[in-house]
């Protein structure tokens, strides 16, 4: 195992100001290993006194090499490796693979199988906004909308595992549907959850919104213009609490979002208490869509009839010969994908979770690209840090939700 | 492909006289290496394309020339629509001009694409590796960069494999 | 027998300093706030409000590894990472101990490739694994529980040896 290499300022003298090579400004290192990091991030700041001239941040302490490792397995088995990229965000994660799939290999997935997806891909944007929520609190000293924030997560991933049998990897889609059908109580949960879930918004509302302390941490601090913005990629809450509505679920609608009825939440300020508003707007916005899209639910079958992409029931393998075979390839070989290469993107919770996926003919996918949000939101980060004290950049960094997972891969 | 797509792809192919492929409605631009700034200031000045989305590589090792494709994937906000662009560089001596003076997304970008298959962007502002370590060596999502599979242990080889773990110390 | 006998009930206790001491480390046992991945969250959920680990003495997490004397590994471990670890485990004062929370930080879990290494217990000597990816917190609390068991069951003479061995 190699050794943590002593920091000399020689690698880093294009990146700080003439003034640290003096030594008239400081050199501070934040992390890896720092509460308010939201994981393994490091952050070298130059500081000049308590402010901060500099910010360059580190990353690749969770490298994971889930791209490479993705290639080496079979296009069902790579879905795993999705699950582990933002853990805030397992299901959407699937959502963005198994659409690339399908993509791909261009296969049908019946209705009651996409308004499933929509389900639960919201209720998982709840729960990742609401992670957020807890632990961007927990930055500014409010711990108890961190115990708050749990608790009803805690029922998101009971929903969870009544579907999928697992709290936070669920790999429940599958490419042409889902794992299998939902079952009874899944119903009634999912009605609990909508029933008290917008009365504690407004919970949290009234701790935090027009809390004089919280708006003094959060006012006006960490401003982000819609130029710099869209120059340096960011996408999801942040390019909209900047002003610019761009929302894939309503440009780009997928999965049946064009028959829901929501808002896509904006502000122009795209200041850090802009993008706590639009996430907390876009709280209501999911519970609405959850809510529609029960309501609507069709029954039918929720996997696809494709059986050379998608396995047979258990109950026809024994009594068709043909299905035991398509079943018996299916796990021991995988399907071929056509040697070509597609994007496709889904709005995670952080933005756009794209996927390139390039196939060679074989059952393995030839390259996979995920181009995940939180490594661009990240990336401008060194802009709107610049002039503000390090207690803010606390609440900055907080305010962009980043999930290491998603950065490094 | 969306008839709103077709006079961007004609205007590209003319005036840089590229190929183009498609594949399920997705449009693939190539280019060559010494004019995607250009192309990258064109569509982004003229045809409104505000966003990098992805910027990424792939590798077609063994084949030597052109071993890569370096990958811009465009997007327009305004117009709602997407455009990939391919460069084609060879594994000898992969060296693409930097387009983070066109989109500051790009350093990043390609700080990853150097760290990971070793495609050197010249001019960039900051050439370090991003995610490995500093003192790793080789490009890890090259083709021929091993996975590094070590063999699980089960009961069956368990000793055979205690003995050559390197234990931490105390 | 004996003292408390002799004493009747006046509140007083006799034991061995060694049961005391133990007994005052398993009930007061700060994990370091330090995660790596996705198994740190399970560790949140741990802590909040519905699996409540300051039943056990363990909520107080501490961020400065000065203070801590659990390290919970929660996560996995790439080779950038392993360096920095190992110092955070070298800065924590003895007697210290390690819990791998979940596959990742037991073998490598899923990721079997360059980046990750296979088993945290390449870079420092873990006490307790916990299977899992990611383990439930009750399978989290039940892992800090059985290392308590082991805490209970210490003594001086290993501390001893244990200190001379690494000095
Ligand atoms: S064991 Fe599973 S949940 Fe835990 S860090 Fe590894 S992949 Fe994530």
């Amino acid at each position: 195992m190699s050794q943590i290499e002593e920091v000399s300022l020689d690698k880093f003298k294009h990146l700080v100001s003439e003034r640290a090579l003096t030594g008239e400004t400081m050199l501070l290192n934040m992390g890896p290993q720092h509460p308010s990091t939201h994981g393994v991030l490091r952050l070298l700041l130059e500081l000049d006194g308590e402010i901060i001239v500099n910010c360059i941040p580190d990353i690749g302490y969770l490298h994971t090499g889930i791209e490479k490792n993705m290639e080496a397995k079979t296009y069902q088995k790579a879905e795993v490796m999705t699950d582990r990229l933002d853990y805030m965000n397992t299901m959407g994660n699937n959502l963005a693979y198994v659409m690339a799939v399908e993509k791909l290999v261009d296969l049908d997935v019946p209705v009651r199988a996409q308004a499933l997806r929509v389900i639960l891909t919201e209720l998982q944007r709840i729960a990742s906004h609401l992670v957020w929520l807890g632990t961007s609190g927990l930055d500014l000293a409010a711990m108890s909308m961190f115990l708050y924030c749990f608790r009803e997560r805690e029922q998101i991933l009971d929903i969870f595992e009544l579907v999928s049998g697992q709290r936070m990897m669920t790999t429940y889609f599958r490419p042409g549907g889902v794992w299998r059908d939902v079952p009874v109580e899944f119903e009634k949960a999912v009605r609990d959850f909508i029933k008290i879930f917008p009365k504690r918004v407004d919970e949290y509302e009234t701790l935090l919104t027009k809390n004089p302390l919280f708006l003094d941490r959060m006012l006006s601090i960490g401003r982000l213009s819609k130029e710099v913005a869209l120059s340096y990629g960011v996408t999801g809450p942040m390019l909209r609490a900047s002003g610019v509505d761009w929302d894939l679920r309503k440009a780009r609608p997928y999965c049946g979002y064009e028959q829901y009825d929501f808002n896509v939440p904006t502000r122009t300020e795209g200041d850090t208490y802009a993008r706590y508003l639009v996430r907390v707007q876009e709280l209501r916005e999911s519970i609405k869509i959850v809510e529609q899209a029960l309501n609507k639910l069709p029954l039918g079958p929720v996997r696809s009839s494709n059986r050379k992409f998608v396995t047979p029931p258990r109950s026809e393998i024994g009594v068709s010969m043909e299905s035991l075979i398509h079943h018996f390839k299916l796990w021991t070989e995988g399907f071929p994908a056509p040697k070509a290469s597609i994007y496709s993107a889904v709005e995670s919770p952080r933005g756009e979770l794209g996927l390139m996926l390039e196939g060679d003919g074989g059952p393995k996918p030839y390259r996979v690209h995920l181009r995940t949000p939180s490594f661009d939101n990240l990336g401008v980060l060194s802009q709107i840090v610049k002039g503000h004290l390090v207690a803010d950049l606390v609440a900055i960094l907080s305010s962009t939700d980043i999930v290491l997972g998603d950065i490094d891969r | 492909m969306d008839k709103k797509l077709e006079p961007i792809v004609k205007a590209i192919q003319d005036k840089f006289s590229a190929t183009f492929e498609e594949f399920r409605d997705e449009v693939h631009l190539f280019v060559k290496p010494e004019q995607i700034i250009d192309a990258l200031t064109l569509l982004r000045d003229e045809f409104n394309f505000e966003l990098l989305s992805a910027l990424t590589a792939t590798d077609y090792w063994p084949q030597e020339t052109p071993r890569f494709h370096v990958i811009y994937q465009l997007t327009s906000l305004v117009k709602n629509l997407s455009v990939q662009i391919r460069v084609p560089v060879n594994g000898s001596s992969p060296n693409v001009p930097t387009a983070t003076r066109v989109y500051s997304v790009a350093n990043w970008r390609e700080r990853e694409l150097l760290d990971m298959f070793g495609i050197e962007f010249d001019g960039h502002p900051d050439p370090r590796r991003i995610l490995s370590p500093e003192d790793m060596e080789g490009h890890p999502l090259r083709k021929d960069f091993p996975l590094g599979y070590e063999e699980p242990q089960f009961t069956f080889n368990f000793d055979e494999i205690d003995l050559r773990k390197p234990y931490a110390k105390e | 027998m004996g003292v408390e006998q002799k004493l009747g009930n006046m509140g007083v206790v006799t034991t061995t300093l060694e049961s005391v001491v133990n007994w005052g480390r398993t009930n007061a046992m700060w994990p370091m706030l330090f995660g790596l991945a996705c198994c740190a969250i399970e560790m949140m959920s741990a802590q909040s409000s519905s699996y409540d680990m300051s039943r056990f003495g363990m909520e107080l997490m501490r961020a400065s590894p000065r203070q801590s004397d659990l390290m919970i590994v929660a996560g996995r471990v790439s080779k950038k990472m392993g360096p920095v670890l190992r110092r955070l485990y070298d800065q924590m004062p003895e007697p210290k101990w390690v819990i791998a929370m979940g596959d990742c930080a037991s073998c490598g879990g899923v990721f079997n490739n360059y980046a990750i290494f296979q088993g945290v217990d390449e870079v420092v000597p873990v006490d307790v694994f916990v299977a899992g990816c990611p383990p439930r917190p009750e399978a989290l609390i039940h892992g800090v529980m059985t290392i308590h068991e082991k805490v209970k069951g210490e003594s001086f003479k290993q501390y001893a040896e244990k200190y001379k061995q690494t000095t």
